[in-house]
């Protein structure tokens, strides 16, 4: 017996996907709650519908997340100078959900320390951390964050204020590990959220079986416990009908984010994964649950909907699609993107903004009538999806490829995470055994420049796109 | 079915070390054959904990994946560079078919482990779990989560081998089990009481071997040196008494612990941890699953990878160090292994804080070249000793 390889009919029965037509559920888009009914991808230029001039559209994701994080950061610092509670948590699993309900303000370290590598400044908090003992073959995110910590919060962006808890998923094993860090440097309540993954990658059980109902019966149950602690340290009653609001808003963004996903599908391509959405990935981390969350990735979908419909993309000629596997190198963030566009290449759909959002592209909408049940089982189908996009990106890019019209795969595999990199030379064989797609595999990393060689980087990419040129050249002529 | 690790008998103490060792050091598992070749099926899993009583009473060997110092030819294509060794030999070995499973059941203990799965199930056509022992066990539900989780992994073992465990038959299995826990916490005893007699390497030896032969032989084994060991002449010598951490995955070559024993008594260890990570007997009255999943949670040792609020990873090394008497701790991890390199930080800030002198050091499990440790760690003994 061979093991059933990515494509085969049941790895497309059990991903959802149909090879057949090119149909891909993870692709359709979901109802927006707060959208007004009968609206369609394609149908009419949302930037008139809304009375905005299409000028001001163009690029407003970009513009206004950047406005809304540096407030958001604003807001941030302003809490620690009130001495309000603060939570530091991931973006697999951050339970904001819950927090929002007791006003506790979300600290997202991951997005802090890679805040330090695109501002080209995380040697020196690599340097300080290793300095004080820690090895510099650990998560380079970490060592930041410790760096910022020892340094009284002082940050490029601001000082980060302490935390008054840490709320962990076991989404990724360095979570636990930094969350265990911060209980001793502050004597803090640690709060671990354990979410069952599929036990079998890429196949977890299916809500109504009764594996399913046990695990989401851990996680209520769990989260119910992170509820009474809540209560204790902010001196609050939970109150469920805020946390209603809270999910109908995070609704919203999440119906919002994978139409947003889903027109890229479009040729070209409305924005590129790897530097738009990066940006998009922020806000959909630090505003789910958020009111003002919810209008920007609502406003997001109109502004790629007109672009989409415009034929607008982000290059002068999109000339090859790429989907990127892994995490983005962010040291020479935009000159590796460059190293691509400079071909006519522009990644259009990534793991990274799959399992980076938290699993959020599946689009889950909570039950409002039964808020404490859907959240568990939000959070454990939304989590587990980020995990097995990380586990299995073999599946995960094979779901993309035919809907966003792939021309090429880029994994990425990186020093600093290995919850990322460690599969993925084994699911760019199974690809390419699966697939007839030409792939790179190139190493570098997320935050440490001492393993970014950017002329060897570029020698690789040129060599890649030369493939990729010589193929379509081919199968013109053929 | 016959024993698979008979060589042993009517041998001598030195002689049954020795064997141990080549046993460990043979990469080809010849127990692991010979079970197979007697129709049995075989369970493989990877470090640190396993409830093997499960696979046991299933009539399956419940095997330890935990690497071996072989090259990876093949698993090197399979995975990226900055992983620690543990992860690639071990495919190694399933990719070189220098062992044979039925099963492969990895954990999520760290984020390289994790991968193991989907690794594994796209390689192979066995069944590729992961067992999510629960990462909160402060909570109430973990325990219900966990009997439910080792109900379900039950049940995998009774598809595979297509009968069903009994009630007893599990219970008969966790009673082994526990004989096996008594004789190893024996043989650490025997070591913290009077380590001339057992060097960390030999006891090393006894102990892996029951990762991959049943626990009835591996009993059978214990029951027989144990008695031996404790005839062993020998007098005390002025050595310094140290504790070895940074076993609890990855293991050190035999060398490197040999030579260690050459200048201090390693009386305590985290070696191999998950095959002693239940530390009390589990009770055999009531329900089996249940009481298993009690003991994980509330009769177990730590390691760097098991978050417990309850077991501050920095507070049980002092708690270790001071049950064995021992002066000094060698503080060591895998190459990188992030959270061994993790806990490094936390564990020697708190030995300096106790005033416990510590020695800091890396392995790889294929490592070959001992001289400049060796002579690191002379140094550290004398200063401890002439201090």
């Amino acid at each position: 017996m061979q093991p059933n390889p990515p494509g085969s009919p049941s790895d497309r029965e059990a991903s959802g996907l149909d090879r057949c037509t090119g149909q891909n559920a993870n692709f359709v888009p979901v109802a927006d709650p707060g959208h007004e009914p009968g609206r369609s991808i394609g149908r009419e230029a949302p930037g008139g519908a809304r009375g905005v001039e299409p000028l001001a559209l163009v690029g407003r994701g970009s513009r206004e997340g950047a406005r809304l994080f540096r407030e958001w950061f604003e807001q941030l610092i302003d809490a620690g100078r009130r001495q309000e509670p603060v939570a530091y948590v991931f973006v697999m699993g951050s339970l904001v959900e819950v927090l929002r309900v007791f006003d506790i303000h979300t600290v997202f370290p991951e997005i802090n320390s890679l805040q330090t590598a695109v501002r080209h400044v995380a040697h020196d908090y690599l340097s300080q951390a290793e300095d004080y003992g820690y090895s510099p073959d650990i998560c380079g995110y970490l060592k930041a964050d410790i760096a910022v910590q020892l340094r009284g919060g002082t940050h490029p962006m601001g000082t980060i204020p302490k935390p008054t808890l840490a709320v962990a998923t076991n989404a990724c094993n360095t979570y636990i590990k930094w969350a265990e860090i911060w209980e001793r440097l502050y004597q803090i309540p640690v709060f671990t959220l354990d979410i069952p993954g599929s036990r079998t990658p890429g196949r977890g059980a299916l809500p109504g079986s009764p594996e399913f109902d046990r695990d989401r019966s851990y996680v209520a149950a769990q989260i119910g416990e992170l509820i009474e602690l809540c209560e204790r340290l902010t001196h609050k009653r939970f109150d469920i009908d805020r946390l209603r609001e809270v999910l109908e808003q995070a609704n919203r963004l999440s119906a919002a984010w994978k139409k947003v996903l889903a027109f890229n599908c479009s040729v070209p391509a409305p924005f590129n994964a790897l530097t738009d959405g990066t940006i998009f990935l922020g806000m959909a981390n630090a505003f789910r649950g958020l009111a003002a969350g919810a209008s920007y990735f609502t406003d997001l979908a109109d502004e790629m909907e007109y672009k989409s419909i415009h034929g607008l993309g982000t290059l002068r000629e999109e000339k090859y699609r790429l989907l990127f596997a892994g995490v983005p190198c962010y040291p020479i963030f935009r000159r590796f993107n460059e190293m691509f566009s400079e071909w006519g290449g522009n990644f259009v759909g990534s793991t990274y903004l799959w399992f980076a959002s938290g699993g959020a592209n599946l689009g889950f909408q909570y039950d409002l009538a039964r808020p404490l049940e859907s959240l568990a089982e939000g959070v454990l189908l939304s989590v587990r999806h980020a995990m097995d996009s990380m586990f299995c990106s073999d599946r995960a890019l094979l779901e993309m490829i035919d809907p966003l019209r792939a021309d090429g795969l880029v994994f990425h595999p990186i020093k600093s995470c290995r919850t990322v990199s460690t599969g993925l030379a084994d699911a760019r064989r199974a690809l390419l055994k699966a697939c007839n797609l030409p792939s790179l595999f190139i190493e570098s990393d997320m935050m440490d420049k001492r393993v970014v060689s950017e002329a060897q980087l570029k020698n690789r990419i040129d060599a890649f796109f030369e493939g990729l040129a010589a193929r379509q050249q081919l199968s013109v002529a053929l | 079915m016959e024993e698979i690790f008979s060589a042993w008998r009517g041998q001598s103490l030195e002689q049954i070390l020795s064997l141990c060792r080549e046993l460990l050091a043979d990469p080809s598992f010849p127990t692991v054959r010979r079970w197979r070749q007697a129709g049995g099926q075989v369970v493989g899993h990877f470090q640190v904990y396993f409830p093997e009583e499960l696979a046991d009473a299933a009539g399956c060997l419940p095997l330890k994946i935990r690497g071996a110092p072989i090259e990876g030819r093949q698993s090197d294509a399979r995975f990226g560079s900055y992983l620690c060794s543990i992860v690639k030999t071990s495919l190694e070995l399933a990719l070189a078919q220098q062992i044979e499973l039925d099963l492969f059941v990895t954990h999520p203990i760290c984020d390289a482990a994790r991968n193991l799965a989907a690794v594994w199930g796209r390689n192979f056509a066995y069944p590729c779990q992961i067992l999510y022992l629960p990462q909160n066990a402060n909570s109430a539900a973990a325990l219900p989560y966990l009997r439910g989780e080792y109900a379900r992994l039950q049940k995998v073992l009774e598809e595979l081998t297509g009968r069903t465990v009994t009630e007893s038959e599990l219970r008969a299995s966790l009673q082994l089990f526990n004989t096996n826990r008594r004789l190893l916490r024996q043989l650490y005893d025997l070591r913290r009481q009077s380590p001339w007699r057992l060097s960390a390497e030999e006891s090393y030896a006894l102990l892996a071997v029951g990762g991959m032969i049943p626990r009835s032989e591996h009993n059978r084994l214990l029951e027989w040196v144990l008695p031996q060991i404790e005839l062993r002449s020998g007098k005390p010598q002025d050595r310094v008494r140290v504790v070895f951490e940074g076993g609890f995955c990855e293991q050190p070559p035999l060398d490197l612990l040999r030579i260690i024993g050459e200048s201090c008594y390693v009386v305590d260890d985290d070696l191999l941890i998950g095959l002693r990570y239940l530390i009390e007997d589990v009770e055999l009255e009531g329900d089996p699953l249940q009481n298993l999943a009690h003991a994980y949670l509330e009769r177990s040792t730590y390691s760097p990878v098991q978050h417990d609020l309850r077991k501050p990873k920095e507070r049980m090394l002092l708690q270790r160090i001071r049950s064995a008497g021992a002066e000094a701790a060698i503080l060591a991890s895998a190459k990188m292994c992030e959270p061994g390199m993790d806990e490094l930080v936390a564990y020697s800030r708190a030995l300096d804080q106790e005033g416990i002198p510590y020695f800091v050091s890396e392995f790889e499990e294929n490592m070959t070249s001992f001289d400049h440790l060796q002579i690191q760690l002379e140094t550290f003994v004398e200063n401890l000793m002439f201090a």
